[in-house]
């Protein structure tokens, strides 16, 4: 297997010629934070919060680790004082831009983007809050959607698409306006396409989809069944 | 050693932050050789006092009367600190903001789901106005330190109470320090 060699935080590994940076970086164990990222479906880089600085001639520049493709004697540092601070930067923006109400959310000790906010040493938000009006879609039987915690990650969009070929979801608007919706812009309990298979919900870094009938913090996002259909289908464990 | 003089203010919270403070139950015994509580929802004086050391101040900005006491506040203590998650996010009192300005708010609250007698309250001099949009502490005022959590809870209120009598800053790091809700 051909292989490259790259340094990353100075120390030289050995990845595949195809992997990104996100992925040698994290079969050499060395932790790059990520939001957007969902192991067995594609990268979008929509978050940003996985760059990392890459050395050129021209001085470092900032690539996101998940779309980046690994090139043979790549310099990479994945902290630095600039990286720390643009990552606290984006988590914090992402907690003005929403609804982020931790204390009545059906995932507070659960959360993806709870969990950040603490490895970025985030202690308060520097951006004005921007408090939108935002929808709560309780159409479906057995989930809600609750547009108010929602990052915009577009994992629902993706597990939706590519592991269970409904794609149910797709982002509409632009800017602030954006939003997630099901179908054609219906409510989600009258998208025929919805296979009720909840690949959704448990891919969702936050409380945007949920289970109904979940209190504050009773809801845990349990990966296991999108882990084990994804490395099912790359070994071919169904194919005869 | 003299004792340092420290306020805390409840504004637009549920007291459940300074519940959490008493949480940390016999050690206020200890705290008390340290700190002399100058103002408090929990001791019954008036008017905040002038040269106050640290104030923590729950809860965030929804009225009048929180906005009037930030400022006294900022001008009558040397360190002011952010003490939960309504003072920093705004948090549930802010979940009044998506309904729209103040009157929305009001009417929504008062007349709409009013079931006896549905009225606006009016009291000037006695109910304060309601501000348009709750805000976090920090917006309206400068805040030195952020203690998050919906209550933070005890032993996080200890460490920080701990590092000020010692005339030190704490270290707001991890998960034990940093948790919201």
């Amino acid at each position: 297997m051909a292989v490259k060699r790259i340094k990353i935080n100075g120390k030289t590994i050995s990845a595949r010629v195809d992997e990104s940076i996100l992925e040698a970086a994290k079969d050499a164990d060395i932790h790059i934070p990520t939001l957007c990222h969902l192991e067995g479906v594609k990268d979008v880089a929509a978050c940003r919060v996985c760059l990392v600085e890459l050395e050129t001639p021209s001085g470092n520049r900032l690539v996101p680790a998940c779309v980046t493709q690994i090139e043979d004697g790549m310099s990479i540092k994945t902290h630095s004082p600039k990286l720390n601070e643009y990552r606290r930067m984006i988590v914090e923006l992402l907690f003005a831009e929403g609804n982020h109400v931790c204390a009545v959310c059906v995932v507070n000790g659960n959360c993806e983007l709870q969990n950040l906010a603490i490895e970025v040493g985030m202690d308060h938000s520097r951006f004005e809050y921007r408090f939108p009006v935002r929808e709560v879609d309780l159409s479906h039987n057995s989930f809600g959607k609750d547009q108010n915690r929602c990052i915009f990650c577009t994992r629902c969009v993706r597990v939706c698409d590519e592991i269970e070929g409904a794609h149910v979801w797709d982002v509409a608007g632009r800017g602030y306006k954006s939003s997630i919706i099901s179908g054609l812009n219906q409510p989600w309990g009258t998208v025929d396409a919805c296979t009720e298979c909840g690949k959704c919900v448990q891919s969702c870094p936050t409380g945007a989809l949920f289970k109904k009938g979940s209190a504050v913090s009773e809801m845990e996002k349990d990966q296991s069944t999108l882990e084990f259909l994804v490395n099912a289908r790359q070994k071919h464990e169904w194919t005869r | 050693m003299s004792k340092i003089k420290v306020a805390t203010v409840w504004l637009a919270g549920c007291s459940g932050c300074h519940m959490s403070f008493l949480d940390l139950d016999e050690w206020l015994f200890e705290l008390s050789k340290y700190v002399d509580i100058v103002y408090s929802p929990i001791a019954d004086l008036k008017e905040f006092p002038d040269n106050v050391d640290a104030t923590l101040v729950e809860g965030a900005i929804a009225n009048e009367e929180n906005l009037e006491l930030a400022y006294k506040i900022r001008e009558r203590s040397k360190v002011v600190i952010s003490f939960g998650d309504c003072a920093i996010t705004a948090n549930v009192p802010a979940m009044r903001n998506m309904l729209g300005k103040s009157d929305s708010v009001l009417k929504r609250a008062y007349l709409e789901l009013g079931t006896i007698t549905p009225q606006l309250p009016n009291e000037p001099g006695i109910v304060p106005p309601l501000l348009e949009q709750v805000r976090p502490l920090h917006e309206v005022i400068d805040v030195d330190l952020f203690i998050p959590g919906c209550p933070p809870p005890a032993p996080r209120i200890k460490e920080v109470l701990e590092a000020l009598v010692q005339g030190k800053s704490p270290a707001m790091e991890g998960r034990e320090m940093l948790k919201f809700g």
